[in-house]
């Protein structure tokens, strides 16, 4: 037995070890069966530096046709699972063919690699990034050991970062001014805003801003859309005094497209004073496992975030506007 | 259905209870294992027990306070996770990752107290953040509740002129602000309440209000008692700001309540010195609004303080007070056109009130106020509304039992215009009010013309106003109340004679013209008073200035005749002939004899004429005969005349036992002691002679119907007489001779 067993298992352990393993920050990871593994964190532009060691089985002799390392940035598609689109991949040999006794160290280094995608795990698509060395052999397969890391890049603070004004209603019934202070905020950030009353002739049950994200894949005709509400944040109890109706300025309505039948309609904002009642907004992101906006990776995938504000009236029916906003990893200046 | 209603509710109540409780166990749990987490979870499902909107205030309250205990000890935790290192900051932050805002706000409120007491932060940069989430809570009845759970928690932590989160200058500004912007948000609140559900549950919305007031309320009560508000932060930014916010909010219920509530709340000392702010605001609120009350209560409180401290008298006068309070008044009424007259007069009998406690010194005031109602009065005629004539009897009261004096009052010109606004009755209960007044205080009216404002005031008693259904008046009534004017009458009184009769002319005008049901009332106090006036006059040395105009008995004796003439016309022949014989009497002390002569001649022909009753005629006889013996003036001739005749009368009564006694009586007038020529002992016997002999037949004529011995009191009557001094003498001579 103790011959078959030997037969099947590899003749060798390989293991790769980064060379500040003792310094570098981990992160946890989740794996496809559900597990959480730590893994190192890397950024763009970093060196990924380090040693694989393979140690054949006592007593073994170790035949291969080269030893190699590859760093390899990976896109996953749900709906064609197993099929890895690598949009970086590098290589360093590590050995030339020949045979392998004892335990040997080969150190590795990749300088400078470019890394500007995230590693990110979503619903139909992931992005991933690992370091496969692979030793070659002729007749039996290849031996090929993993090791995954994950990859985030800080954004400093942007330079414009305008707020969000909109004004929008149902034309004599409803008309709501929200304002987000900004458009863009890091993950750890906090919405702060007011929503302004400045007609009201529904009976408002309550508001509730929601954080969304949207999750597209692929392009073109098939393209999977995938959207998730990642937090719901009741802002209103019941309905505020009404707003006295404000003239003085225009109204441009623009109709959008919304998935329920209520709509609210738009209108172009122009300042005024305001009259009726205003309720706070302030939600914290950092309870929420937010990712940075994604756009357009490699043409396979976007994730965007989106702020959706609701009005639940007396009947539970919904009102909503849906306004996009920028999330980024902020780099962190000590 | 009620019942139903009501039976729901507490099976929601216990459910609420059940789930709080349950959810309570669990955050405990969590706090003991000093589990942040789990406690926040549970808390925050604790209250969300509160969003309920199936309960009553009263109810809601209820499971309130039970989540409030909670919270009290979850505040103790959080503050002993700040001492295990655990950052304040984080922990507001971490509170607000709760979805549902109405949990969240409270433990918001919970945490920042603890946030403020750890003093990380100003405590008013706490507190404004507070103030400001709380608007989230746009329902009602939760959003009083959390705003009064802010005001509760943040009491004792507001910066404060000596409290420990003093911070920089504007400190005091800071809680102004805060409690400010609290008390606007619950008011803001509490109006909309009356504006949700349907119309036919008004009342019980109003009920609910009302129960839910103290919650806004206390809000006022919170910055009074701001150590750091002094009169100038008040004047400048409180009342402003709480004023804009009551005159803005345009419910009747809050306006009416918060106007109250300010002037309780805060010092009257304030009040004195913003009364100008203060009264602007009553013409802009609500015509429903019960302002009356409201401005009633102002008045009030400003004269108990006026009392209180004498050194506040200045600052009234200062700040013109009277004349500030007068004009909104008039602004009010002016402001509020469909205001019951009810209303504009409690207002006018408040300020009056307020004028006579205050500048008891100034009746101009109060005349001025008196003026003004008559303003308001005017054009509406006669008042028929019982509340509205209820309060002028106080408004006229007032005065006059400020005074203790109605010759105050008589001061005031306006005084009896408005009671020409009262209808009859009121009007004689105003009179007797007056009259008593006089009674009890026992007040001197010593001239004629207060005498003529008096019965002014006092006209409803004096004479018939238009035409009053005389049957409809009680007989006891009025008899009780002529008697009062009797009484009154005989109060008026002025050591100088002249003013005297000046007065007694003043009080004839006015009660002839009182119709012939009051003048048996008032004519004999009045003879009575004139009466005495002669006697006055009578014990002073005859005119000694000679002067023309003078009053002399004589003049008085004129009127006497005519006021006793009035009387005998009504008719009232006993009483006239009375007052006739009292002023013979009078004449004769005054030695007038024609005038005394003249008296009696009136009382014979009244006697001859008017007198037809037996009865009446004995009573007459006996006091004609009476009055005649004690006369001294009449010169032989006229006496002859005068005893003659009443010996005749006498004769001629009806029953022999009345004739009997009257002529024995009349035996009297022809011996009086004391006068030498008036000792006719010859026509005494033949009296008391004739009195036998009808005695006699008065005797027989008793046989003969009976049968029998009739009394012999006649005759122990006539032989009483024959021992009375001058009987005897008269018998002595006759043996003599």
């Amino acid at each position: 037995m103790n011959f078959l067993i030997g037969a099947f298992k590899p003749p060798c352990n390989v293991s790769i070890t980064f060379s500040d393993e003792g310094t570098r920050a981990q992160v946890s990871l989740k794996k496809d069966n559900g597990q959480s593994i730590m893994v190192p964190l890397f950024q763009n532009q970093e060196s990924i530096i380090g040693e694989v060691i393979i140690e054949p089985l006592q007593g073994k002799k170790l035949e291969h046709t080269g030893v190699k390392i590859e760093l390899l940035g990976q896109i996953e598609l749900l709906f064609d699972k197993g099929n890895f689109y690598d949009f970086t991949s590098l290589v360093r040999e590590l050995d030339v063919p020949g045979e392998l006794y004892e335990r040997k160290i080969y150190p590795f280094e990749f300088s400078n690699v470019e890394m500007p995608h995230e590693s990110y795990n979503g619903v139909n698509v992931r992005l991933g990034f690992i370091l496969k060395v692979t030793i070659s052999r002729n007749i039996v397969g290849n031996i090929v050991e993993c090791q995954d890391f994950v990859v985030r890049n800080y954004t400093p603070l942007p330079s414009i970062n305008n707020s969000i004004k909109m004004e929008v209603g149902i034309e004599d019934c409803l008309h709501i001014e929200f304002e987000y202070s900004k458009s863009k905020y890091h993950l750890r950030d906090v919405i702060i805003g007011k929503i302004y009353f400045l007609l009201i002739r529904i009976k408002i049950k309550s508001m509730e801003l929601e954080i969304r994200r949207r999750e597209s894949t692929g392009f073109g005709s098939s393209t999977y859309v995938e959207t998730e509400t990642l937090a719901k944040y009741e802002l209103m109890d019941s309905t505020p005094v009404r707003g006295m109706k404000n003239s003085g300025y225009n109204m441009l309505l623009i109709y959008f497209r919304s998935f329920t039948l209520q709509k609210l309609q738009m209108k172009l904002l122009i300042t005024h004073d305001h009259v009726g009642e205003s309720i706070p907004v302030r939600l914290f992101l950092r309870p929420y496992e937010l990712t940075p906006t994604y756009r357009n990776i490699n043409n396979k995938f976007s994730v965007k975030y989106y702020l959706n504000l609701v009005i639940v009236d007396g009947e539970d029916r919904r009102y909503f506007k849906q306004q996009e906003i920028t999330v980024y990893r902020l780099l962190e200046t000590p | 259905m009620m019942a139903g209603v009501a039976e729901d509710e507490e099976k929601w109540l216990t459910a609420g209870i059940a789930g709080l409780q349950q959810n309570a166990f669990y955050m405990h749990r969590a706090m003991d294992s000093n589990n942040l987490r789990d406690a926040l979870k549970y808390s925050a499902q604790m209250l969300s027990e509160l969003r309920t909107s199936k309960l009553s205030p009263h109810k809601y309250y209820e499971l309130y306070m039970r989540a409030f205990d909670e919270l009290r000890k979850l505040e103790i935790f959080f503050k002993e996770e700040t001492q295990r290192g655990c950052s304040v900051v984080d922990l507001y932050e971490l509170v607000q990752h709760a979805g549902n805002i109405l949990p969240r706000l409270y433990l918001l409120c919970t945490v920042g107290s603890v946030y403020i007491k750890s003093k990380e932060a100003p405590a008013r940069d706490i507190l404004k953040d507070l103030v400001e989430m709380c608007r989230g809570i746009q329902h009602p009845l939760r959003g009083l509740f959390l705003r009064s759970y802010l005001s509760q928690i943040s009491r004792d932590k507001l910066p404060d002129i000596g409290s420990e989160y003093e911070g920089d200058a504007d400190t005091i500004m800071d809680s102004m602000e805060f409690v400010l912007q609290n008390f606007t948000e619950m008011n803001k609140l509490w109006v909309r309440m009356q504006h949700q559900g349907p119309a036919r549950d008004k009342e019980k919305r109003e009920k609910e209000r009302s129960e839910l007031r103290d919650l806004v309320g206390k809000n006022l009560h919170v910055l009074s008692q701001i150590e750091g508000v002094d009169l100038d932060l008040y004047k400048e930014t409180v009342l402003p700001r709480v004023l804009e916010q009551v005159v803005n909010c345009k419910d009747d219920i809050a306006q009416h309540y918060l106007m109250d509530c300010i002037i309780q709340v805060f010092p009257d000392e304030y009040h004195l010195q913003t009364l100008e702010i203060l009264l602007d605001v009553f013409p802009q609120l609500q015509p429903s609004v019960d302002i009356k009350t409201v401005l009633s209560q102002l008045m009030e409180r400003l004269s108990n303080y006026a009392a209180l401290s004498a050194e506040a008298l200045p600052e009234f006068l200062q700040v013109e007070a009277f004349s500030k309070l007068n004009n909104a008044i008039g602004k009010v009424i002016e402001a509020q056109a469909d205001m019951p007259v009810f209303g504009a007069v409690t207002l006018y009998s408040s300020l009056l009130k307020f004028s006579l406690h205050v500048h008891p010194d100034r009746l101009d005031y109060a005349d001025q106020v008196l003026g003004s109602c008559v303003k308001q009065l005017s054009g509406r005629g006669k008042i028929e509304d019982s509340k509205a004539t209820k309060q002028i009897v106080a408004l006229l009261s007032a005065p006059v039992e400020k005074y203790n004096n109605v010759v105050t009052a008589l001061k005031l010109s306006n005084y009896p215009r408005v009671l020409e606004y009262l209808d009859n009755e009121t009007n004689k209960i105003m009179a007797s009010v007056v009259i008593q007044s006089v009674m009890k205080n026992n007040t001197r009216i010593t001239t004629a013309e207060k005498v003529e404002a008096l019965f002014e005031l006092i006209k409803g008693l004096i004479k018939d106003l238009d035409g009053t259904a005389h049957d409809e008046v009680d007989e006891e009534d009025f008899k009780e109340e002529q008697n009062s004017v009797a009484r009154l009458i005989q109060m008026l009184h002025n050591d100088d004679p002249e003013e005297m009769f000046k007065i007694i002319s003043t009080v004839r005008k006015h009660i002839l013209s009182g119709g012939p049901k009051r003048l048996p009332f008032t004519v004999p106090p009045l003879v009575f008073s004139s009466v005495k006036l002669i006697r006055q006059l009578q014990g002073q040395e005859e005119n000694p200035f000679g002067d023309e105009a003078a009053t002399t008995p004589n003049k008085v004796f004129q009127l006497l005749s005519q006021i006793i003439e009035a009387l005998s016309n009504i008719p009232a022949p006993d009483l006239a002939l009375r007052l006739y014989l009292q002023c013979a009497e009078a004449a004769n002390d005054c030695d007038l004899e024609p005038v005394a002569y003249e008296f009696f001649t009136q009382a014979y022909i009244l006697y001859e004429e008017e007198i037809s009753d037996s009865k009446a005629q004995i009573t007459a006889i006996h006091l004609i005969i009476g009055t005649l013996q004690r006369m001294h003036i009449f010169g032989v001739e006229n006496r002859d005349t005068l005893t003659h005749k009443a010996t005749g009368y006498s004769a001629k009564l009806l029953k022999k036992p009345d004739q009997c006694r009257a002529v024995y009586a009349c035996s009297h007038l022809f011996w009086v002691d004391d006068q030498v020529n008036m000792k006719d002992g010859e026509r005494v016997l033949l009296c008391l002679k004739r009195a036998l002999r009808i005695a006699n037949a008065a005797q027989q004529m008793l046989n003969v119907a009976r049968g029998a011995v009739g009394s012999l009191t006649l005759f122990v009557e006539i032989l009483n007489k024959y021992w009375f001094p001058h009987s005897i003498t008269v018998f002595f001579h006759r043996t003599q001779k």
